[in-house]
């Protein structure tokens, strides 16, 4: 559905992108991880038909991005990490613009509007005027702008940057709506466990060039990024303890200092693996009373990939 | 057709500017200055005249309104254009815009003829100023209706400049200072270079020789052709330098035509990226 061949993007004599080989399927959503200046957005805005490649091309439902741009932009939602609304508007004005600018009629406009409106939470909202919604407001507004002409493939850059907890998690629910309408989604983020969740598949991007794909915990066997993971158990220390050290994807199971009945150790298996091992340990009868993950963050893994990166390299 | 003049941008720019109360305040204080400044001029001939406003008086007031319409049309056009495009781009609405299905062309002249469209309003609701001006005569009607053509095509000329400007300049303001610059000098500095080269013309004349330039310039000049709709004499001076008849209407059409589409179609072309496939080099 999406496919970059050679994709390479050069701002002077700066390589923004470098040589990226993408292949997404239909139906899957595709997380693209890298930190600021990775090159995610400049990647997004080519697929977006909005900068042309140095080198290389993309193809967007099978049209040639550099070849037929026009039609690459019937079939794809694009939202930007950083956009304007024409703040005079009111929302549902704001949505039969873009839907008029698809070339939809006025009926088939009234149609659709009120279930974007309602799919992004918005229902409430259709009468306010664009430029005083919130920031989270805007942004679903924005996602559902995206969505009017009812395409295939959605690029999303960072929808969810700069919102805070509450709008995240409404936004990360709407994007489980679409994926389970079955939409192709890109969807970039600096945040790995944003991603993690939702995405089929994953791409860790860094300084223009792809550094892993696979599912999220093939990436996390393949770099051998382990969790962390800390159980509390109301007595049976030691045996406990014994009993994690049986275990083959367990490491360097310890007891935490000051941390009454918590064991911490960690764990390379995947989430099926980990809910075995959670039965494993209520079988063997001893006392659980919590199981906690240790989410890792961005920069762990980062630190990761790129000691591996430098290794390989030598 | 109908869908390049029809269309949502030209509906959405049409709709939102006059839902700002500022446009009307604006037609109204122009057609009220305008209106004073006839009624000042008449009542000022008639204290001067005892009595009578004769038909010449009537169509120096003709001229005096028609020169202020045409300098409100050079001044506002490249305010009005200078921005359609990089104040877009500027709130960060452009790049979503680029990526419907709209075809630049659409995007572009319903760019071009929503920001007109206020400026011709301005303009089209002063037509019954020039009632006055038939009621006591010395202009004809064809002039009056050959005056609002010719402020409809300087809007397009100038407008035209002002969005391929926008398009290809990414600071508004800096749009807006070129296109300045460049309806400034189609009308004022070709007025001054028409005059200067004017000015070298007795040598030829005593030498006997035919020449064109100043001929060739003020058929180029939009004040000065805009003039010769009423006074024909100023371009016959012009001709017997030349020592040709020819009219220059067609070279102003020729060459302003050709700047209307040539500006047009270069904005059209940029408006989006030209996308490249070269392949990766091993
Ligand atoms: N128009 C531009 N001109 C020059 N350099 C740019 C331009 N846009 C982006 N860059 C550079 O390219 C790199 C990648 O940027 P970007 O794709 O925006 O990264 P990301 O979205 O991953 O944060 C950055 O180092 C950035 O400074
Ligand atoms: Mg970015």
């Amino acid at each position: 559905m999406i496919e970059t061949v050679n994709l390479t993007k050069k701002y002077g004599s700066f390589t923004a992108v470098e040589d990226l080989n993408l292949s997404i399927s239909e139906g899957t959503v595709y997380g693209v991880v890298g930190q600021n200046g990775a090159g995610k957005s400049t990647t997004f805005q080519i697929l977006a038909t909005l900068m042309s490649p140095t080198y290389g091309s993309a193809y967007i439902s099978g049209f040639d991005i550099t070849k037929e741009p026009a039609k690459v932009r019937q079939v794809i939602g694009y939202m930007p990490d950083f956009f304007g609304v024409y703040d005079q508007f009111k929302a549902e004005e704001y949505l039969h613009f873009y839907g008029a600018s698809y070339g939809l009629s006025v009926a088939e406009r009234e149609e659709v509007i009120p279930q974007l409106l309602e799919l992004v939470n918005l229902t409430g909202k259709r009468d306010s005027y664009v430029d005083l919604l919130s920031r989270g407001m805007k942004q679903r507004l924005c996602l559902a702008r995206a969505l009017i002409h009812n395409p295939k493939v959605l690029i999303l850059d960072e929808p969810a940057s700069g919102l805070d907890p509450r709008a995240r998690v409404e936004m990360r629910e709407i994007l489980k709506e679409l994926k389970a309408m079955g939409k192709t989604i890109i969807i970039s983020s600096h945040i790995l466990p944003e991603l993690a969740e939702m995405c089929d598949e994953i791409g860790v991007i860094n300084c223009g060039q792809l550094v892993a794909t696979g599912t999220v915990s093939e990436i996390q066997t393949k770099l051998q990024v382990h969790k962390e993971i800390i159980v509390t158990v109301s007595g049976e220390m030691e045996r406990a303890v014994r009993f994690f050290e049986g275990e083959l994807e367990v490491l360097n199971v310890s007891v935490v200092e000051n941390g009454v009945g918590k064991i911490q150790f960690g764990f390379r298996g995947s989430d099926s693996s980990q809910q075995a091992l959670i039965k494993k340990a209520v079988l063997a009868d001893i006392p659980l009373l919590g199981f906690q993950t240790l989410e890792k963050n961005l920069e762990d893994v980062f630190m990761e990939i790129m000691k591996e990166v430098e290794v390989e390299g030598e | 057709m109908k869908s390049l003049f029809m269309n949502p941008v030209l509906n959405k720019e049409i709709r939102l500017r006059f839902r700002s109360s500022k446009s009307f305040i604006g037609i109204a204080s122009y057609l009220s200055i305008l209106g004073l400044i006839s009624l000042g001029f008449i009542g000022l001939t008639l204290s001067f005249d005892g009595g009578t406003f004769r038909p010449e008086e009537s169509r120096s007031m003709f001229l005096l309104i028609s020169m202020l319409q045409l300098s409100l049309v050079i001044f506002i056009t490249p305010g009005l254009t200078g921005g359609v495009i990089s104040s877009e781009r500027e709130r960060q609405t452009l790049p979503i815009l680029l990526t419907t299905a709209q075809s630049s062309s659409s995007i572009i002249l319903s760019k071009l003829f929503s920001s007109l469209a206020y400026l011709l309003l301005i303009v089209f609701a002063s037509a019954p100023l020039y009632m006055i001006v038939f009621l006591y005569g010395g202009i004809s009607p064809m002039s009056v209706l050959a005056s609002f053509g010719l402020y409809t095509f300087t809007m397009l000329v100038i407008g035209s400049i002002g969005v391929l400007a926008s398009t290809v300049i990414r600071k508004t303001i800096i749009a807006m200072v070129t296109t300045y610059s460049i309806a400034f000098f189609l009308t004022g500095g070709l007025a001054v270079i028409t005059l200067m080269l004017t000015s070298f013309s007795y040598t030829f004349q005593q030498q006997g020789q035919e020449y064109i330039w100043p001929f060739i310039f003020a058929s180029m000049n939009i004040p000065i052709m805009f003039f010769s709709v009423f006074e024909e004499s100023i371009m016959t001076e012009f001709k017997h330098m030349a020592g040709f008849e020819f009219s220059p209407w067609i070279i102003f059409f020729g060459v302003y035509g050709a700047v209307i589409v040539g500006s047009l179609a270069l904005a059209i072309r940029k408006l989006r990226p030209k996308m490249q496939a070269r392949e990766y080099p091993k």
